[in-house]
């Protein structure tokens, strides 16, 4: 047991709890959020390290012994997504800094932030599968505030979208739960893995029923075909620091559940669900490349984006082969932090020029050409070229598509890539390239829209983020391995179930 | 708009204000094992307030407060997350109980614990949050 465990879901709640605290003073609450995800990414980063060295962590909080009290355990997946969660966190608390107007740090700004990122933080340590769902309630309450904040016709339209949908899901989350604790008795992820082999004949197609209710649930969280609409809807409303922690964290707690639950708990009968997974996966990113195809603003290009691309990573988990789960577990590492870097590019041209519409952008390659590069990386790298991350993450995915005989899913992954590669090109052509529009260049964002006028903490976090980007791509074979001894600990639960229960006499 | 409430109700609002006060800290410390515990017992103190809200005025309620419900939420909080980590402290889990009986003269043996402190936490938090709401809607009513 190592106290870095509890770490990452206790910092942001004592942060975001001194926030409140000192709700009357900006100043401290802006020092609050900077320290607080710093803090959040350290414990992060020494969570994978001891995950790393000394194989799965388990903490049973309150000293309740697992399965009747709540466990936090961080395999190798889990505390990747917390490191990425960490990262995530960081970058956009500093953005904050800069782009939060102050009106919205008057209305919780920051306690919010940090009560997301427990949440996120929460679901992916947790061990337990009702205590999943009270992380992703957390997780909801926050961002259901966060969207709002500033109160815009535009936002309330997106929230009421992004609720109701949400509160669906959670509704069916919470059947399928009552369900599964009705079939097995319990709700430690371990004992319901090890109980559900044991079930018996008759009551198999109750399993196959709560199985699905899981699948329907976390498919509208992670954004899937064809209940995606909601994100499309919403994630172009709020503030840019908002929209970045939403695309890159909040859909892949879905995904990340998913993949918790179909290589672990509900493994036996793949025919079915991974079947739908696989459609589900491909349709998914069809419909998200299509539907960006058509946008000309800018947020709700990348909006769609995030939906072909969790396509890739529900590919792989439907492939279901060591090597897809590898694919699919890269995938995620490398998307969270390239898809989070273009919506903060995409906050800072709004700030440079004060519209997110690409028909009114432009010149802005002859005016800022370093920060066209800022923003060539994480899009040429979300369309896969070689050698940044999205080429690595897509192509283990499409070889284990080939391997696994998929030749219809590798096809669609294959031109979902080459129209990734045109959405990006349209925004390089329309954003930077093409001659400015009449009086663009004049136009600068609104000043209650932003704080000061430095332009520094806008470009920091952008460019911490290209060069990982950049780094996971050159330095892709110890990212590799770890990908690999993620997916290996998830396909062999038998290591997770004995850490968490204790090894069986 | 002000509303002049009965009189009966303001002097009333008088004598209960402190007895529901007590009640509200007697279901706090009953709490953990027999009913009761912070969350009731926070929205008995502030169903108090807000009784006496109605009797007398705002200023005389944020008064009886002494400070900002605002502050209370936070200070709840910090309180609530800090009772998780004496634990941590001597390598147990986090939020693991520990608990420090003492004897005192009069009372016997008083049992001082984690969990009374995370109690209390909430008992905070809840008292700020109803009576944020319950305050600014009673200035919004005056307002208009």
């Amino acid at each position: 047991m190592s106290v870095s465990l509890a770490l990452p879901v206790l910092i942001p709640l004592l942060a975001g709890a001194l926030s409140l605290a000192f709700w009357r003073s900006h100043l401290a609450q802006r020092w609050i959020g900077v320290i607080g995800t710093g803090a959040l990414l350290w414990s992060s980063i020494v969570l994978l390290k001891v995950t790393w060295q000394d194989g799965i962590q388990v903490m049973h909080m309150g000293s309740w012994a697992a399965p009747f009290g709540i466990v936090l355990v961080s395999d190798l997946l889990g505390a990747i997504m917390v490191l990425l969660t960490g990262i995530t966190g960081f970058a956009t608390a500093l953005y904050s800094l800069v782009s939060i107007p102050r009106e919205h740090e008057k209305f919780g700004y920051y306690p919010l932030l940090h009560l997301l990122l427990a949440g996120v933080a929460g679901a992916f340590l947790t061990g337990d599968i009702f205590n999943l769902y009270v992380w992703f309630e957390v997780m909801l309450v926050a961002s259901f505030a966060l969207i709002i904040l500033g109160g815009e016709r535009a936002q309330m339209e997106g929230a009421i979208k992004y609720v109701t949908l949400n509160l669906f899901s959670s509704a069916l989350f919470l059947s399928a739960i009552g369900l599964l604790y009705g079939v097995t008795g319990t709700l430690n992820m371990a004992d319901v893995a090890q109980k559900l082999s044991q079930v018996p004949e008759a009551e198999q197609g109750l399993v196959s029923v709560i199985s699905i209710l899981f699948l329907v649930a976390f498919a509208i969280k992670a954004a899937a075909f064809p209940l995606f609409f909601w994100l499309p809807a919403s994630y172009h409303t709020p503030q840019v620091a908002v929209s970045a922690i939403f695309a890159g964290l909040l859909t892949k707690v879905g995904v990340y559940v998913l993949f918790r639950f179909y290589t672990m708990i509900f493994a036996d009968d793949t025919e079915l669900t991974h079947t739908i997974l696989l459609w589900m996966g491909m349709l998914t990113m069809l419909t998200g490349v299509l539907g960006a195809a058509a946008q000309y603003e800018f947020r709700r290009i990348l909006s769609f984006h995030i939906i072909s691309q969790i396509g890739y990573m529900i590919l792989g988990l439907a492939i279901f082969t060591p090597l897809a789960i590898v694919g699919g577990v890269f995938y995620i590492m490398h998307h969270i932090i390239v898809k989070a870097n273009l919506f903060l590019v995409s906050g800072l041209v709004y700030r440079l020029r004060g519209t997110y519409e690409l028909k009114e952008l432009g010149g802005l390659y002859r005016s800022h050409p370093w920060l066209g590069l800022w923003f060539l990386i994480p899009a040429l790298s979300l369309a896969g070229l070689p050698p940044l991350s999205g080429f690595f993450a897509k192509f283990v995915i499409i070889r284990a598509g080939v391997e696994a005989g998929e030749w219809l899913a590798v096809a669609v992954a294959l031109i979902v890539g080459l129209l990734t590669l045109y959405s990006m090109i349209k925004i390089w052509n329309e954003v930077f390239w093409k001659a400015a529009p009449e009086g663009c260049e004049q136009r600068e964002a609104p000043p209650y829209t932003h704080q000061g006028n430095s332009l520094v903490m806008y470009y920091l976090p952008i460019i911490g983020l290209a060069l990982m980007t950049v780094l996971i791509g050159v330095a892709a074979q110890p990212i590799y391995e770890l990908a690999e001894a993620a997916a290996e600990q998830l396909l062999n639960p038998v290591g997770y179930i004995e850490a968490v229960l204790g090894a069986k006499p | 708009m002000k509303i002049e409430s009965s009189i009966i109700l303001r002097a009333a609002g008088h004598f209960l204000l402190p007895l529901l006060i007590i009640f509200s800290i007697f279901l706090l410390l009953r709490g953990h094992n027999e009913p009761g515990g912070g969350f009731i017992a926070g929205l008995v103190a502030a169903a108090a307030i807000a009784l006496y809200l109605f009797s007398m005025d705002i200023q005389a309620a944020r008064k009886a407060l002494y400070v900002d419900p605002r502050d209370l939420i936070g200070g709840g909080l910090v309180l609530a997350v800090l009772s998780g980590i004496p634990a941590a402290l001597q390598g147990k889990a986090f939020f693991t109980s520990l608990w420090w009986p003492v004897e005192l003269p009069l009372l016997g043996e008083v049992k001082f614990s984690t969990p009374l402190i995370f109690d209390i936490g909430v008992y905070l938090v809840v008292i700020g949050s109803v009576l944020t709401i319950v305050l600014n809607l009673a200035e919004a009513e005056e307002k208009s």
